[in-house]
């Protein structure tokens, strides 16, 4: 794997390259395929079949008259194209859209998305001009989404990477089992938030529902308003400088930095009563070991 | 998983029936089973529409003397409405087992609504003033072209596209069940209710009939029998909401009203539009998408939540 180029990569057939990036070969069943990086070499941090894109070349795509799939092929061509900004134009709730992008992308969404929209994402950055239904990002490990209105349920279902924000308010069990990244929601959630999450943070500018961070291993959940109550397990902790200073960093920087600055959010982490696992990154690992 | 659909109109008149086919063909993928709809016209002047089946689709296939058996029916239909005084005033139909009357009656309509209903096969599926609810096997374009639904004029209206995963692919487990004998009140239901036996035992004791062993018929029967009780709608509704044990998201209508309650865990979804003369909700917002095309805005009611509609 060290002495092999992206450009080289691409030339091999797909076998040829799992080979070559010591994946296994074999029939995996129930799991999905992953890349396995090797920490002592050079890191790679993009898919060597994921296209060369050029923010610069943007394209516009109406998908009024396409089925969801249809839809997602049409961005995959363009991406192979060249095409490194693409605005969907009448998306008009339609379900999983945007799904399975591996690399990077600018993709502008003018008008709402039904379920599932944008899942499973690794890079790209999405501007979404409209609403979002249910579990709207899940799985996403890396790269931005930017919901100008309100969200469905399950928003940000485990995700382990990457910033996912709604400007407006979310349904319930918001970043349910997240294992990582961000959530921020400008407005309210519901009830449930952060059940069973495992890593990560997650920032609440207004009132979340009853049972917050119910069952949580790890990770932090800052509510900026009222908590109905506390789930099993989740307890206050305190708000340090540093947590100010990050708060106020990500909230400015998607423009939802309340006036009252952010001295009156609560910390919630979890108690450790339930689960406790220790929460560093498996490099981490390596260097405390 | 099915699919639920409700849209009132503020003080106006509007075509329910077609609105209502767009948002459910949009859900048809959650449930391809069959589609129901409650639509609410204008009163027909204290006349009743009653709308009532005389089969099962599928048994009209079972028996070579099928239609004279359906014949028979109907006939003794006639009969027993009579004997109760009532006076038909226009008749359609719609397939070979599925009618339409319009009746005048003053009396107990429940007497006779049981004593109807206590011919073999014979299912009223609703008997009100402006509520005309319609289910069969199919999707939405197929149930409304059957049944002329297209240019129905009405205020309001909730509809069904259902999975079956409690009980059988029939009309008598498809929605909305009317509340019987409450002439105007219907429900569609997305969810599984746990506390179903326990709570139908108590309605069964309490005097209330049930044609289906679907679990969504407890939440008509259970409404209607708060109704007799005195018990508001919204009041019932949020009753539901510690009394019914299970994930569910329901839509009651009444002549003149539309309500909704959601679950304690608000497991099952609902997209909820509002504007001043328009009130839109749905499973997904491909439905009202369907009715609403340019951009809007949406939420998601949240849990325990109840929430009640004036046309």
């Amino acid at each position: 794997m060290a002495g092999l180029s992206n450009a080289e990569l691409k030339k091999m057939t797909q076998e040829e390259r799992v080979t070559a990036l010591g994946m296994r070969t074999d029939q995996l069943t129930g799991r999905a395929m992953r890349i396995e990086f090797n920490p002592d070499e050079e890191e790679r941090f993009e898919y060597p079949w994921a296209p060369d894109v050029d923010f610069n070349k943007r394209t516009e795509l109406d998908v009024d008259e396409m089925t969801s799939t249809e839809a997602n092929q049409k961005i995959r061509a363009l991406m192979q194209e060249g095409y490194g900004t693409i605005v969907i134009k009448n998306p008009r709730g339609k379900h999983s859209l945007g799904v399975g992008i591996l690399t990077r992308l600018r993709l502008i969404f003018e008008g709402s998305l039904g379920y599932f929209g944008v899942g499973l994402l690794d890079g790209p950055n999405v501007t979404i001009n409209g609403r979002v239904g249910w579990s709207c990002g899940e799985n996403m490990l890396a790269g931005t989404v930017v919901v100008e209105k309100n969200a469905g349920s399950t928003f940000g279902a485990a995700i382990r990477g990457g910033d996912l924000v709604s400007k407006g308010s979310v349904g319930s069990r918001t970043g349910i089992d997240q294992k990582g990244g961000t959530i921020i929601v400008g407005g309210d959630t519901g009830a449930l938030t952060g059940f069973m999450m495992q890593r990560g943070r997650m920032v609440i500018c207004g009132n979340a529902g009853k049972n917050l961070g119910d069952s949580m291993y790890d990770g932090t959940i800052y509510v900026g308003g009222n908590i109905k109550s506390f789930g099993v397990d989740a307890v206050e902790g305190e708000l340090t400088d540093l947590d100010k200073a990050w708060l106020t960093r990500k909230l400015v920087q998607y423009g939802l930095m309340p006036e009252n600055g952010v001295d009156h959010f609560t910390k919630v982490v979890a108690g450790r009563q339930l689960w406790n696992y220790d929460n560093l990154e498996p490099s981490e690992k390596k260097i405390v070991l | 998983m099915c699919g639920i659909a409700g849209l009132i109109h503020k003080g106006k008149s509007s075509n329910v029936g077609g609105e209502m086919t767009a948002m459910l063909q949009a859900l048809k993928h959650r449930g391809p089973d069959s589609t129901g709809y409650a639509v609410y016209g204008e009163g027909k002047d204290g006349d009743y529409v009653m709308r009532f089946v005389l089969a099962e689709q599928e048994d009209m296939t079972k028996s070579f003397d099928m239609h004279e058996v359906v014949a028979g029916r109907l006939k003794e239909v006639e009969t027993r409405l009579k004997l109760h005084g009532a006076k038909v005033k226009s008749r359609d139909q719609a397939t070979d087992y599925a009618h339409r009357f319009i009746i005048s009656h003053e009396g107990d309509t429940e007497k006779m609504a049981r004593h109807i209903e206590d011919i073999e096969g014979v299912e009223i599926m609703s008997m009100g003033n402006g509520l005309e609810l319609i289910k069969d096997l199919g999707d939405a374009a197929v149930v409304s072209e059957q049944y002329g639904l297209e240019n129905f004029q009405g205020s309001h209206g909730i509809g069904h596209t259902r999975m079956a995963t409690e009980s059988d692919v029939d009309i008598r487990s498809a929605h909305p069940y009317w509340a019987f004998p409450y002439n105007d009140v219907s429900v569609v239901h997305n969810g599984q209710i746990t506390n179903y036996w326990l709570m139908r035992r108590e309605m069964e004791r309490k005097g209330h009939r049930f044609q289906s062993s679907c679990d969504s018929e407890l939440l008509a029967v259970y409404t209607a029998d708060n109704l007799a009780n005195g018990v508001s709608l919204e009041e019932s509704l949020k009753r539901s909401i510690d009394e019914i044990d299970g994930v569910f998201t329901y839509l009651v209508a009444t002549k003149d009203q539309l309500g909704m309650a959601k679950d304690t865990m608000a497991a099952k979804p609902l997209v909820l539009y509002e504007s001043d003369d328009l009130i839109a909700m749905a499973s997904e917002e491909v439905a009202i998408r369907a009715i609403l095309p340019h951009e809007i805005d949406t939420t998601d009611p949240y849990d325990e939540e109840v929430r009640v509609w004036q046309a």
